[in-house]
């Protein structure tokens, strides 16, 4: 079963193990952090001030938001129902992105540190 | 009666079923892993459906369509900031809180700080979100409850409330993360399925035309044009319209810290199934409120009259129920009677599900970082901290229904709003900071999260929404200084701000040297805690 206790002493940031340093000084992890970063930081700075903008024109330019565009639909809705169509598309690009470009990458490295486990007994929190 | 009796019948349905679940999922559960994360076994899909059932509270469901069909655009609003942050789950904190913890928000925290002081700094804001958050969706569960079976008796409401807090107290104690799971899972099917049906029925009235339907919503509506556009509610003045951008920043930011969210996260094998969980629930979550969109302006277009007066005196709450009667047929008829009915027990499982996940968060929480790390120093084993979780579970129910019970006859309405502040000003801070600044330590982490917490409790405290204003909590006198209903503009630049400063004024260099151990776990899953194999 993968029930050890709680890796702590307290009071302390609590034991090292030397192997993530060997994998947080590879060329790959290096690569996969850039990569993840390089996503989500733009990402994120974006959505937040699309969805910031959208909420202070919805309270603070009135004639431009209430503009009809076709019928009794207007540019408020519009604009609301376009936050609900960039957030799937982020959400869809993210999960595209980190399947091919950051999966791969992190698998590798876990597989080294399985490897690195193995040889040193059984991994902790394997079943 | 008929129909107070189909509704009934319908309520005891979910109640039979939600409890048959918990019963069967408390014979599979066995070791700290199962009880705590389901064993980490659930499927993309399902965790997603869960994290749906989870989120899409009653509050969502009524409240949304409700205040869509009384105050139109501007309850659209909310569900925009409810779905967008999602992202910020799905990008910043959903797969490395996977990858680092194992069974709260803590874990993350105590990896590379010191243990007692994090944790009991994340105890104490997930019990006071959680607290917030419940007692909320009691009180609105007693008379919500009250409302559907149609009587308007004080002793009917006292009793669902001790009724859905022993049944929430009954989920967590028994069934641990994997009944709560499925019940939250059904839940969400039962939402979705029969927000849907209402949906086609009113889309059908309209012959599919989207711009109909909103022309006769506003017609129909007191305010004409204007119904379709921002500002009947938030657009009032300066004051009012801040106060809403300030609501807006704390729900995008406010959900990736909630920490019944958060530890749905731990339920999947791989950071990868987190991910995956997180796009499901972006889908459901999305469509949902496109539902909720189109209840709230038909319950507008076609609520007339009686109905139209009815809607408006339950504060919107009837919009979704009554639109249901309205597209069955209408008062009287067969069909209208059923599906009321049917709309009203979604009602009451949405909010046992949502219940439930915050009784789990708060009790495991309790057990796992006060007990266990803080009081026993570690030391406690499995079986001492399983029965603590169920103690714990049992005493926050007991809280919940005596604190509730009083308070029916306040206006608590903004402890939901509060509960996504003070997640956006504590507990978001100290997660991000945590996964991307090396330097950050000890005390930035307890600095944000106390000083998030206080900010946003406090100045709610001294708001027009506590004291001073006619719908205040409390009447007679009047210490309100702050002008906003909502603290997040102040309270979440504080919390970040307070993270800053308490970092960079301590030297800890332990936490940096775990840090790199963190991001590689983070990043890759290197070591993270492995799914039960049963």
């Amino acid at each position: 079963m993968s029930q050890d206790p709680v890796p702590q002493t307290p009071d302390t940031a609590s034991r090292h193990d030397p192997v993530y340093d060997e994998l947080h000084a590879a060329p790959e992890f290096h690569e996969l952090r850039r990569r993840y970063r390089a996503f989500v930081f733009p990402a994120t700075i974006a959505f937040l001030v699309w969805y910031l903008l959208y909420v202070v024109l919805s309270m603070f330019a009135g004639d431009f938001m209430d503009a009809k565009v076709v019928g009794n639909i207007n540019v408020a809705l519009v604009f609301g129902l376009l936050q609900f169509a960039t957030t799937f598309l982020i959400a869809w690009l993210y999960s595209q992105y980190s399947t091919k470009k950051l999966d791969p990458l992190a698998r590798e490295l876990d597989d080294r540190y399985i490897a690195a486990a193995d040889g040193r007994g059984p991994r902790r929190g394997h079943a | 009666m008929d129909d107070q009796l189909l509704t009934t019948v319908l309520f005891l349905a979910v109640v039979a079923l939600t409890l048959g679940i918990t019963i069967w999922a408390s014979r599979q559960t066995k070791t700290a892993a199962d009880y705590y994360a389901g064993g980490r076994s659930f499927s993309g899909v399902q965790n997603g459906l869960a994290i749906g059932g989870d989120y899409m509270s009653a509050a969502s469901f009524l409240g949304i369509s409700g205040a869509i069909a009384l105050t139109g655009y501007d309850g659209f609003l909310y569900s925009i900031g409810f779905l967008v942050a999602w992202l910020v789950a799905l990008l910043l904190v959903a797969e490395m809180l996977r990858n680092s913890g194992r069974f709260t928000m803590a874990d993350q925290l105590a990896y590379r700080m010191k243990q007692r002081p994090v944790r009991m700094a994340a105890a104490t804001s997930t019990v006071v979100v959680s607290i917030f958050y419940l007692l909320a969706q009691m009180v609105g569960a007693g008379a919500l409850v009250a409302l559907l079976l149609g009587v308007d008796s004080q002793a009917v409401k006292n009793l669902v409330i001790v009724g859905v807090g022993a049944l929430m107290v009954f989920y967590v104690t028994v069934g641990g993360m994997k009944g709560t799971t499925w019940v939250q899972i059904v839940k969400a099917v039962l939402l979705m399925a029969g927000s849907a049906l209402i949906v086609v029925l009113v889309l059908a009235e309209f012959n599919f035309n989207l711009s109909e339907l909103l022309g006769t919503a506003a017609s129909n509506s007191a305010h004409g044009g204007a119904f379709l556009e921002p500002g009947i509610k938030y657009g009032v003045d300066l004051t009012s319209k801040l106060d809403f951008i300030s609501l807006g920043l704390a729900l995008v930011l406010g959900t990736a810290g909630l920490p019944h969210i958060l530890i749905r996260f731990y339920t999947v094998p791989t950071s990868r199934d987190a991910r995956k969980s997180v796009l499901w629930a972006i889908t459901l979550i999305g469509i949902f409120y496109l539902f909720t969109l189109v209840l709230g302006f038909g319950a507008a277009a076609m609520l007339t009259g009686d109905k139209a007066a009815e809607v408006a005196a339950s504060g919107g709450n009837l919009a979704s129920p009554l639109l249901a009667e309205a597209v069955g047929g209408g008062d009287g008829s067969t069909g209208g009677a059923i599906l009321l009915a049917l709309i009203a027990a979604v009602a009451f499982a949405t909010i046992l599900a949502v219940v439930a996940g915050l009784t789990l968060a708060s009790s495991t929480s309790v057990a796992h970082d006060i007990y266990n790390s803080v009081i026993k120093r570690g030391e406690a084993t499995e079986k001492q901290e399983m029965k603590m979780t169920r103690i714990a579970a049992v005493v926050i129910g007991g809280v919940a229904i005596a604190l509730a019970i009083p308070a029916q006859d306040l206006n608590i309405a903004f402890l939901v709003a509060l509960a996504f502040a003070v997640a956006a000003s504590a507990n978001l801070p100290a997660i991000v900071y945590n996964m991307f600044w090396r330097r950050f330590n000890t005390r930035g982490a307890v600095w944000s999260i106390y000083g998030g917490l206080i900010a946003a409790v406090g100045l709610v405290f001294f708001s027009p929404v506590v004291s001073g204003s006619e719908t205040a909590l409390v009447t007679g006198s009047d210490w309100s200084w702050f002008p906003l209903s909502n603290p997040g503009l102040i309270s979440i630049p504080v919390g970040f701000l307070l993270g800053y400063i308490g970092t960079v004024t301590s030297r800890e260099p332990e936490t940096e040297e775990r840090f790199t151990e963190l991001e590689v776990r983070a990043l890759t899953g290197a070591g993270s805690e492995q799914a039960v194999q049963h």
